[in-house]
């Protein structure tokens, strides 16, 4: 079996004007998973969502499954739920626009699927190149009968994420919880 | 390079790879692989798609691993193949074992008017599966190759990958249900029995 190398990523600094609550909110959102019962974690990476791929890849009950391009992962949920698995995505806003194709079979089928969404775009924001696909994350994702949540509060992710996912499983759909960059923190180029 | 044309004919390939296909769940990509797939025989366990180009070998991936004690097989053309290669590298780091990805490939664009794809040009799907982490992939011309391939896609640890070249005749359509939760809610009760409702 071939061996997958990891290297060592330092992260560039993040500076957040929120209190502990802001460093909290991965690992709130790591229980809710495995309290959804979610087993196949598909994700681009990015730097917001560290702390929670970190989470998932050492559950032992969660299979984190690092792809080459979101839409990989919205296939994926495809194929877990046909086998009987439940699925999350973890992706930047940036990847959102790569999704949209695949989530018209997520429609169309019927698979439900929680998407977990770090925005760019919106807080101080350095990159010109990211503010496009971040304007444009919830009325895409909307457009593709995507139920989208968005959270702007730290203290208010955990709860959301629950509430979304118990919403995408009962009732089989693809909801997509939009986590605001004040809440991420805003990455900084200097 | 030179050319090398294809002979083998899609629908008896098909036909072969399913005959004996025990309690294999089976993924067909969108367009003739889906007919091709019905003519052999239709079943639950099939799950038919008609749109997400590009996500087959993906959809297989996550029912490999949803499923680990059940063979899993992907039968895609090269033109839904080459629209997701990316999933070749994902596939070969997460390493599935009961997994055999199997591309009809006629170089062709079949449900646009059979405009040639990338394959008819030399890019080779099994090298890039190989160079991917594939345990095992392959490109089979003959009916003797294809015979030696066929055990492979039931039983030979995976992933597998195997290309097979057939001609770019079109076989007729045999059209499956096409319904999205009709498709899933059968499979789903097939593998899961009472709790695919639960």
């Amino acid at each position: 079996m071939r061996k997958v190398e990891r290297k060592n990523n330092s992260e560039p600094r993040v500076t957040s004007h929120e209190s502990r609550a802001s460093l909290a909110w991965p690992d709130e959102v790591h229980a809710n998973l495995r309290d959804l019962g979610v087993c196949q974690v598909g994700y681009v990476p990015d730097t917001g969502h560290a702390r929670l791929i970190r989470l998932v890849q050492a559950d032992r009950r969660m299979r984190a499954v690092a792809l080459t391009t979101e839409e990989e992962g919205v296939a994926m949920a495809v194929g877990a739920w046909l086998g009987g698995e439940r699925s999350a995505l973890l992706l930047q806003s940036s990847g959102a626009g790569n999704c949209i194709n695949m989530l018209g079979m997520i429609a169309e089928v019927r698979v439900p699927l929680l998407l977990l969404v770090t925005m760019r775009g919106q807080w101080g924001e350095f990159n010109p190149w990211q503010v496009p696909m971040s304007q444009a994350t919830a009325p895409a994702l909307a457009a593709i009968q995507v139920v989208v949540r968005p959270v702007d509060q730290a203290d208010d992710v955990g709860a959301t994420v629950a509430a979304a996912g118990r919403l995408a499983f009962n009732t089989g759909r693809a909801v997509a919880v939009l986590i605001a960059q004040r809440v991420v923190g805003t990455k900084e180029f200097k | 390079m030179k050319h090398k044309k294809p002979t083998l004919e899609r629908r008896s390939v098909v036909a072969g790879i399913l005959k004996d296909r025990g309690g294999a769940l089976v993924v067909a990509g969108l367009g003739a692989t889906c007919w091709d797939t019905m003519a052999a025989g239709d079943s639950p366990l099939n799950f038919y798609t008609w749109g997400g180009m590009g996500g087959t070998a993906m959809i297989g991936l996550g029912l490999a691993l949803a499923q680990p004690k059940r063979r899993v097989l992907v039968i895609t053309g090269d033109g839904d193949m080459l629209m997701g290669l990316g999933s070749l590298a994902t596939i070969g780091v997460q390493q599935p074992r009961n997994l055999a990805l199997i591309v009809i490939d006629n170089e062709r664009y079949g449900e646009t008017g059979m405009q040639d794809t990338h394959t008819r040009f030399g890019v080779d799907l099994a090298g890039m599966a190989k160079s991917a982490g594939f345990r095992m992939s392959g490109t089979a011309y003959t009916a003797a190759q294809l015979k030696t391939w066929i055990p492979r896609f039931h039983r030979q640890a995976g992933p597998v990958f195997c290309a097979i070249k057939v001609t770019a005749h079109a076989a007729p359509m045999v059209l499956p249900l096409r319904e999205g939760p009709a498709l899933k809610n059968r499979f789903r009760e097939a593998v899961l029995g009472a709790k695919a409702h639960e």
